[in-house]
């Protein structure tokens, strides 16, 4: 019985697990960071899963978890930046060599 | 929600997520992700968190499903196909193994713990002291509003960050435009664009002010209204304004300013981020509707990237 109560929670596990191999094995950023947002959805299931009572669920993982996907749509967005960003460098090599010379004061 | 039903659909969550991971194909990967979103969104429904299905729906499938997309064509576009080499057989089954085993132990862990609504029953009992009724509204902007507070900020420094991801010849130039322009369906995506920003203007305002009694609030009305604008963007509708726009980075600020304002003048009636008794859900819905477009401006800039130097496409 207490396994049918723990379903949600044990299929954040599964998530867990999975996004960690994901992350673990996929070598392109973008990948990894669709893995860690599997890893990051499953945490939340475990969270949610865990506060489930006969009736309802507790309220206060729930406002935890939304707050927890509004910033990892925050962590995406700037992980994707940043990819972007490399593959711009690595893409014009001669921009990335006057960009520096414009940066070396800094 | 009976038995079966939430064996399958937590069945189809794993399945989704392996194909999410394993596809070969980025864009096949990333349609699967969205799947997993809207999956989980049901999984949420079937816990009874409406709240959080809402979230997870607008956020975890629409906004990141979206800008995994475009990050992908971007990348694309500067001729990264996004595959790499694969990883040697061994190195792959000692992974499984590793993974195989940290999940057991997480699950032995989670089995450890009797599902339980612990605090739902004083959260209740305080409830009626706000003047409204949606638990998890109270939860986020009351008795964890720190949280919500320092979220909010969170948020605004992520966009900081993208932005200096910038070149230094592209600021405080726009975003990359995000339409359509070489495409026959762009008429189709302009007159959409059109329709749907009015209608996602009307459904946040209704989001937020539901949000007091009913599943809705700040997070997943500043989505919808994230993703009216993107539409809008992508049909050429609106166009990216500026990084040092006025008008926009008031309403980046207006959010986090008015609930920071609003907390720091509870200090004179005792604490940091007390209201005044008898006026809680006159503040509350005050400062959700400031974070509502500030959420939703963030989410949209977050969405289309750094800006990048006029002339250049993205």
């Amino acid at each position: 019985m207490t396994m049918l109560l723990h379903i949600y929670p044990l299929t954040g596990v599964a998530l867990v697990g999975l996004g960690l191999y994901g992350f673990l094995i996929l070598r392109h950023p973008l990948r990894q960071i669709l893995a860690v947002n599997v890893v990051g959805a499953g945490i939340f299931l475990v969270l949610g899963g865990l506060g489930r009572g006969a009736a309802s669920t507790d309220p206060f993982p729930q406002a935890l978890v939304i707050t927890g996907i509004v910033v990892a749509v925050a962590l995406t967005a700037f992980g994707a930046a940043l990819i972007l960003r490399v593959a711009e460098d690595e893409r014009a090599p001669d921009d990335k060599a006057a960009a520096k010379t414009t940066d070396d004061h800094t | 929600m009976t038995l079966a039903f939430d064996m399958i659909l937590c069945l189809m969550i794993v399945g989704t997520a392996a194909a999410a991971l394993l596809m070969r194909n980025a864009l096949a990967a990333i349609v699967f992700f969205i799947v997993l979103g809207n999956l989980l969104g049901l999984a949420w429904l079937a816990m009874d968190a409406v709240n959080v299905a809402m979230a997870e729906i607008a956020i975890g499938a629409g906004v990141t499903g979206v800008l995994l997309i475009l990050t992908r064509q971007r990348l694309n576009a500067l001729g990264d196909d996004l595959v790499s080499a694969e990883l040697p057989g061994w190195l792959r089954a000692g992974a499984l193994l590793a993974c195989a085993g940290f999940t057991a132990m997480v699950g032995s862990a989670v089995m450890s713990v009797p599902p339980a609504d612990d605090l739902g029953g004083s959260i209740a009992a305080l409830m009626p002291g706000l003047g409204i009724e949606n638990p998890v509204t109270g939860v986020l902007l009351a008795f964890r509003a720190y949280d919500t507070l320092l979220e909010a900020f969170v948020l605004l420094g992520a966009l900081i960050a993208v932005w200096s991801l910038a070149p230094r010849v592209a600021w405080p130039h726009a975003p990359a435009a995000l339409a359509l322009a070489e495409y026959e369906g762009h008429d189709v995506a302009a007159a959409f664009g059109r329709l749907l920003l009015p209608l996602a203007l009307i459904l946040a305002v209704y989001l937020v002010w539901a949000g007091s009694d009913l599943p809705g609030g700040a997070f997943q009305a500043g989505t919808v209204l994230a993703g009216g604008l993107i539409i809008a963007a992508i049909g050429g509708v609106i166009s990216w304004p500026r990084a040092d726009d006025f008008y926009l980075r008031v309403a980046l600020v207006l959010g986090p300013a008015v609930f920071l304002i609003i907390g720091a003048a509870g200090i004179a009636l005792g604490r940091f981020l007390f209201y005044p008794p008898g006026f809680e859900k006159a503040f509350i819905v005050a400062i959700e509707y400031g974070l509502a477009l500030s959420i939703g401006a963030t989410l949209a800039l977050q969405l289309a990237g750094p800006p990048v130097a006029p002339g250049r496409k993205g």
